[in-house]
């Protein structure tokens, strides 16, 4: 089974799911509220940033870059043996496992795909289901077991999970949603494991990138019912720990990671932050269907992750290239992010014009210019020119018309 | 109704045909077709590789040579939807979108004789101009053609323009699920509105050695049967 054969499988469910839920609701009506909470939330993210650092109850860090994050984490974490992860693709961002294994202390992931990542020493293929990549007999068989049986491998998963959530010194998680008027931190899974990392440990580090806080409830509730729904089409998270201050004999913290989300805001891809991370943009995307996330060698993938990943850093400019710009990907975001139109704003800004642009523009500006270089260019269309343009690898050359349609017209009606 | 017809580049330099079909429909329905003698092309390609300035220059002399009082019609969804967004023009139509939804026919008749079609979604069509069902609807009127089902017909392709170039393994793979598709659902064509899309699929199947060809709409849309 290939890469893609499990790509189309999952994606398959997964679209069924929610074509089913979406259909339970208004989803247009749902979209532009889940839009309008995510806009206002970015427009004012400093200031909702700042009454979250008052409002909650735990103690705040803010950490400006990658670098800063995992400093202190580590720190957080100093004199623990082990420490129990849930799911976080902010975690991946910031390469956390490598610097707390660093400094000797083991991370253990706990999401059941999370885990078989990592047992693999993979990276997560996709933003909700990192290891969508594999099929059940190739799950079963990192985890040392012969039968392909979901039932068996998650049971197996448990048994082995359980010893470690109890040993851990730390538990540290992600956060979806942060509660600025109210200082609570949303956490949403579907297995149980994030509820035991931040409950069993006696110390919990959430870890957020700053673009996750939202004013209120009101928006935070609604947020809560559409992230499952875009997800994989289920009216409500299977789990949903609130957290806002620590359990008696506990403690906790939070850690606010920028590494470049300020930046984005105020400019011409400003939306991408609106992101809640649903996936839904991965499996609309028929270059993913095609290739799976790890080709596009980076922590998020998929349209988003080409959108996100390379406005965050200004590296990676082939990203915004793994993209036939079809659109469906706008089409199935959630919070309406126009992913296709910011894939070309980012072509713009980092695309060099190029000397062949600007010579193609004065020609084909004027139709004196057009019909010389047609002229010319058609009869060049040899094939190894094709070839070497790309278009003739995995297609037949193609024989441009002998007559063109103006020639034609012209020669039955005149000019 | 006076038209404009914006025969596009791609159909100008590879598939004249389908420019004259488009013609020929458009005067069987009673329109008094135009060519202006000016046009070159809307400036997609330059705008979707990233050079905007470029775009910007053909986008312009694009804006200069139509008017803006007359309707122009392209058998070409994606240059449609670039010119609406990018050049914000506003009374630029798709083929099957001004006969279903401008000049209100239910169906322009057609005849086709040429084996199970398979139907594919034109991403701009869809997405873009949203006219896909006008599209479906024109087609579904042609006598004697039996459309199989397949299914994500929405599905893109992989032609995607500049794309179909830098990325030609995936873009490869994108119109072989959509080709072997076409294929198991026992269809001898695909027909789709889009022109780039139909010479990619075609070229694509060609080089597997298949026999798919790949049409336009308005390839069926011949009174007499065309081909």
């Amino acid at each position: 089974v290939s890469v893609t054969d499990n790509l189309h499988v999952a994606a398959g469910h997964w679209e069924a799911g929610r074509a089913r839920a979406k259909a339970t609701v208004d989803w247009e009506d749902w979209r532009e509220r889940a839009r309008a909470i995510r806009a206002d939330a970015v427009a004012r993210m400093p200031e909702l940033i700042g009454e979250l650092e008052r409002t909650f109850r735990g103690t705040v860090h803010r950490a400006a870059t990658d670098e800063d994050a995992r400093r202190i984490v580590v720190e957080l974490c100093a004199g623990a043996r082990m420490v129990v992860k849930g799911k976080s693709m902010l975690s991946e961002e910031i390469e956390l496992n490598g610097a707390l294994s660093a400094a000797g202390i083991e991370p253990v992931e706990t999401d059941l795909g999370e885990y078989l990542v990592q047992r693999r020493g993979e990276r997560p293929s996709h933003i909700l289901a990192p290891a969508v990549h594999l099929s059940a007999r190739q799950a079963a068989q990192t985890l040392g077991l012969d039968s392909g049986d979901a039932g068996e491998l998650v049971a197996h998963a448990r048994a082995l999970l359980r010893e470690k959530f109890l040993a851990a010194d730390v538990g540290i998680t992600g956060v979806n949603i942060a509660v600025a008027k109210t200082g609570t931190l949303i956490i949403v899974e579907s297995e149980g494991n994030i509820r035991l990392s931040c409950g069993l440990p006696k110390r919990h580090v959430a870890i957020m990138g700053l673009e996750k806080v939202v004013a209120d409830w009101t928006g935070a509730a609604h947020l809560m019912q559409i992230l499952p729904l875009a997800a994989h089409g289920r009216p409500a998270p299977t789990y949903a720990s609130l957290v806002s201050a620590p359990d008696p004999g506990h403690d906790l913290h939070l850690v606010l990671v920028d590494n470049g989300r300020s930046g984005i805001r105020g400019s011409e891809v400003e939306e991408v932050l609106q992101c809640i991370r649903c996936g839904a943009c991965l499996y609309a995307c028929p270059v993913y269907r095609q290739v799976g996330g790890h080709a596009y060698e980076a922590t998020y993938s998929g349209p988003i992750g080409a959108v996100f990943e390379h406005a965050r850093t200004g590296e990676r400019p082939d990203l915004p290239w793994m993209s036939s710009l079809c659109g469906a990907c706008a089409d199935a975001c959630p919070v309406k992010i126009p992913l296709d139109r910011q894939l070309v704003q980012l072509r713009h800004a980092r695309g060099a014009e190029g000397a062949l642009w600007r010579t193609w523009a004065r020609a084909w500006s004027t139709p004196r210019g057009y019909r010389a270089t047609t002229r010319v260019g058609t009869r060049a269309m040899a094939p190894w020119l094709q070839r070497l343009l790309g278009w003739a690898g995995e297609r037949e050359a193609l024989e441009p018309a002998r007559e063109s349609f103006r020639e034609r017209w012209e020669a039955k009606r005149g000019r | 109704v006076r038209v404009q017809l914006f025969v596009t580049c791609l159909v100008d330099l590879f598939t004249p045909g389908i420019g004259e079909r488009t013609v020929s429909l458009l005067e069987r329905l009673g329109c008094e077709v135009e060519f202006p003698a000016g046009q070159t092309c809307c400036g997609q390609p330059a705008h979707n590789s990233g050079a905007r300035a470029a775009a910007g220059r053909v986008g312009e002399h694009w804006r200069e040579v139509f008017a803006a009082d007359v309707p122009v019609v392209a058998p070409f969804g994606s240059c449609v939807h670039h010119v609406r967004e990018t050049l914000g023009a506003g009374n630029v139509h798709d083929l099957a979108g001004f006969i279903v939804d401008v000049l209100g026919h239910e169906t322009v008749g057609g005849r086709w004789a040429g084996g199970p079609v398979a139907w594919h979604d034109e991403c701009h069509l869809l997405r873009g101009t949203r006219t896909a069902a006008a599209a479906r609807r024109l087609l579904g009127g042609v006598e004697g053609c039996e459309v199989v089902q397949t299914e994500r017909a929405d599905l893109c392709c992989g032609f995607g323009g500049t794309f179909s170039l830098k990325k030609g393994a995936v873009s490869a793979a994108m119109a072989d699920e959509k080709i072997d598709r076409a294929l198991a659902a026992g269809a001898t064509a695909i027909v789709s509105t889009d022109p780039g899309c139909l010479l990619h699929l075609e070229a694509r199947a060609r080089r597997r050695g298949l026999e798919l060809r790949a049409l336009h709409l308005v390839d069926l849309l011949e009174p007499e049967g065309h081909l």
